[in-house]
């Protein structure tokens, strides 16, 4: 061993300790321990890799499965035909294909444009339908995902702060929420909100938010009731500060850390419920470009899905990594946030 | 005890009032005349036996009559006699059953439980007890294994598996077939010589002593219970790893460990007993997870329970379908809740005292 590999550790050290006080400084201690934790956990790097593919496919989604014309309506799967046999992948696109071929094309082997997923029935292109499905899986997850937990935090911080009579009625009202099993009672609603909302992604969104905001209440009031007893925050009730201000300055910023958990596994599996709905006949119409949707080809091929193989297979591998991505990051931040972990 | 029983139970109506309440509310999101279609099983010829069917159930009555009358009843103003009422388990005319919404429920409900009782098995056995060994041997392979089970469980949407396990297993292999029995059996269980005392076919076949069928039976089980269970088995394996970790960094099991006890009655006497308390409280969203479950299950392997009967009405906007089965979920939901409740004050005697 050289002297230089023995002095390195404490030089190592040095930088290391100067990198995090200045992420410190920046971002205070609880959120600079947060995103080290976030980057240095193998699961959760594997978890911001899968899930930063998912963003590429989404932002790229024009060079990698380009609409067929300059005025199609991209959330609509391209049709090769109206025939109600799957064709499998590689089969070559003869109706309805893009105008121009992407320069990466010349990877997959052809000149000219195939169904490189296949097609399901009602020849839709599966692979377009896989590309641009990311889009509607990060839309409709972030959409449902951010309103229940606007909903659910306003509804928690209101019970958990106020307490009393406020808290008991809130309280009960996510009871009842609660009552029906999530999947059930997203279903339900869904399908009556159909005929007004016609078929799009909204009857499901709206359902979604419409059950999924409990979770969140129930858990901010809990972390804000033993948080408001904290002597930082009696001290600032005392010195005169008002409610509003005690709850966004002093209480939130401090409760709201296992909610992150929470957001972050709700991203993957919000998206895998709409899919379920989808699954279902229950939303978008037929063709919309949706993981779900795609899959629910397949339950007409039940008997023949060995060779049909290809409606489930790539849709559902989509489906599969998103939610592992949203959490396997999911994980490892209970894991950070943990006080029982730490130091482990 | 009895102290907190009864005030588990004194919030227990109020809970109720208020599904029944928002299972209406829903119903109210549909204008009058789309809601005298549900009632309607003939197509009305003119807008005047519309008006009539509107009127006849009180469908533009103000909300809270409404209520009442879609709760117990109101008097038919031509013949005198009561129409409706769902304590009066009158749930309303299924379209898609083309019988009345309870006849429905009743006829479907021995398949699910069914389903939900084989469930049981695997979820109990398998997430108890490959969480107990994770814990055991905490950052060792069973432990990683564990892990990595319980993330695939989260993530794998139902759908997905139940179709993958029948591409492998029936469409390619040919092991275990989607329904409930095969052809030659289905015809043997109406006959009269085979008595239905549970309407459970893999439970009556046993009480008949027709083993044949018994096994067929199971075939056709295997699939839909694993895919309707292993979202279970993952948390019930989270949830016990986590338990039972929690309980080894406990001081009773320091100290039991240096009064010289082997390391099998630590963890049988000391660690596992205490472990399983919190356990017993996620029953409750075991079986959401199942009810939850049995909507898509059902629909895959193409089985006669309560949720595919759910999934077919909610695709043909057969509302009054779909609020019996919530109605019925939510009952049977609150009731698990209060039995998990109930136990847990049993277990925990922290709990009651609160």
């Amino acid at each position: 061993m050289s002297a230089d590999a023995a002095s390195s550790p404490v030089h190592l050290e040095d930088e290391y300790l100067d990198e995090q006080s200045r992420l410190e400084k920046l971002l205070g201690p609880e959120w600079a321990r947060l995103l080290k934790g976030i980057v240095t956990n193998p699961l959760s790097v594997a978890g911001l890799i899968i899930l930063s593919c998912f963003v590429l496919v989404a932002l790229f989604a024009p060079i990698l499965a380009p609409p067929i014309n300059a005025n199609w309506n991209t959330t609509l799967i391209p049709r090769d035909g109206f025939i109600a046999q799957p064709k499998p992948p590689g089969t070559p696109w003869e109706r309805n294909k893009p105008e121009t071929i992407p320069f990466w094309y010349g990877i997959t082997g052809h000149d000219d444009w195939v169904h490189l997923f296949g097609t399901t029935s009602g020849q839709y292109d599966i692979f377009y339908g896989v590309v641009w499905g990311t889009r509607t899986a990060l839309f409709v997850g972030s959409l449902v995902v951010t309103s229940s937990a606007i909903i659910g935090i306003l509804i928690g911080a209101t019970a958990g702060f106020y307490g009393g009579w406020v808290d008991e009625a809130l309280m009960r009202l996510v009871e009842i929420f609660i009552a029906f099993p999530f999947l059930v009672a997203a279903l339900i609603l869904a399908s009556i909100l159909v005929p007004i909302f016609g078929r799009s992604i909204w009857p499901a969104s709206i359902a979604l938010i419409a059950f999924g905001w409990t979770g969140y209440a129930r858990l901010l009031r809990g972390d804000i009731l033993s948080t408001k007893e904290r002597d930082y925050v009696q001290a600032a009730q005392a010195s005169g500060a008002r409610d509003i201000h005690l709850i966004t300055r002093h209480i939130l910023p401090n409760a709201i850390y296992p909610t992150l958990v929470v957001l972050s596994l709700d991203m993957g599996a919000i998206v895998l419920s709409f899919a379920a709905l989808s699954f279902l006949g229950i939303g978008v119409q037929e063709g919309y470009a949706d993981w779900g949707q795609i899959v629910s080809f397949a339950r007409s091929w039940i008997l023949t899905l060995d060779q049909n193989w290809y409606i489930i297979v790539f849709p559902g591998l989509a489906l599969l990594l998103y939610g592992m991505g949203w959490n396997l990051v999911g994980d490892a931040l209970r894991d950070i946030l943990d006080p029982k972990m730490r130091g482990r | 005890m009895t102290a907190y029983i009864i005030r588990r139970l004194m919030v227990l109506p109020i809970i109720l009032i208020g599904v029944t309440l928002l299972i209406f509310a829903m119903l109210q999101v549909l204008g009058p005349v789309e809601r005298s279609a549900l009632y309607v099983r003939d197509i009305p010829h003119s807008e005047s036996a519309l008006d009539a069917i509107i009127k006849r159930y009180g469908l533009d009555d103000p909300f809270y009559k409404q209520y009442w009358s879609w709760l117990v009843g109101r008097t038919d103003p031509e013949t005198g006699k009561t129409i409706g009422g769902v304590l009066r388990g009158d749930l309303g005319y299924s379209r898609t059953g083309r019988e009345p919404v309870i006849d429905t429920l009743k006829r479907r409900i021995p398949m699910t439980m069914e389903l939900a009782i084989w469930s049981m098995f695997p979820i109990v056995f398998i997430g108890i007890w490959l969480g107990i060994k994770a814990a055991l041997n905490h950052n060792r392979w069973p432990d990683q294994l564990a892990r990595v089970v319980a993330i695939l469980g989260y993530s794998f949407p139902t759908f997905v598996f139940g179709l993958l396990v029948l591409l492998i297993f029936y469409a390619k292999l040919g092991w275990f077939p989607p329904g409930r029995l095969s052809t030659e059996f289905s015809q043997e269980v109406l006959k009269p010589g085979f008595v239905n005392y549970t309407k459970m076919i893999s439970f009556d076949s046993l009480l008949n002593l027709r083993f044949d069928i018994f096994l067929d039976s199971l075939r056709h089980l295997i699939l839909p219970v694993i895919t309707l269970s292993y979202l279970s088995w993952a948390l019930l394996l989270k949830v016990t790893r986590s338990s039972m970790l929690e309980a080894l960094r406990q001081d009773y099991v320091t100290t039991a460990r240096a009064k010289g006890l082997s390391e099998k009655v630590v963890v049988n006497r000391h660690v596992r007993k205490n472990a399983l308390i919190p356990v017993a409280t996620i029953a409750g969203a075991t079986v959401a997870g199942l009810l939850n479950g049995v909507v898509i299950t059902e629909t895959i392997f193409n089985l006669p329970g309560i949720g595919s009967a759910a999934a077919a009405a909610a695709l043909s906007l057969d509302v009054l379908t779909m609020l019996g089965f919530a109605l019925f979920t939510a009952a049977l939901f609150i009731l698990v809740n209060l039995m998990v409740d109930i136990m847990y004050g049993v277990l925990d005697p922290r709990v009651r005292l609160e």
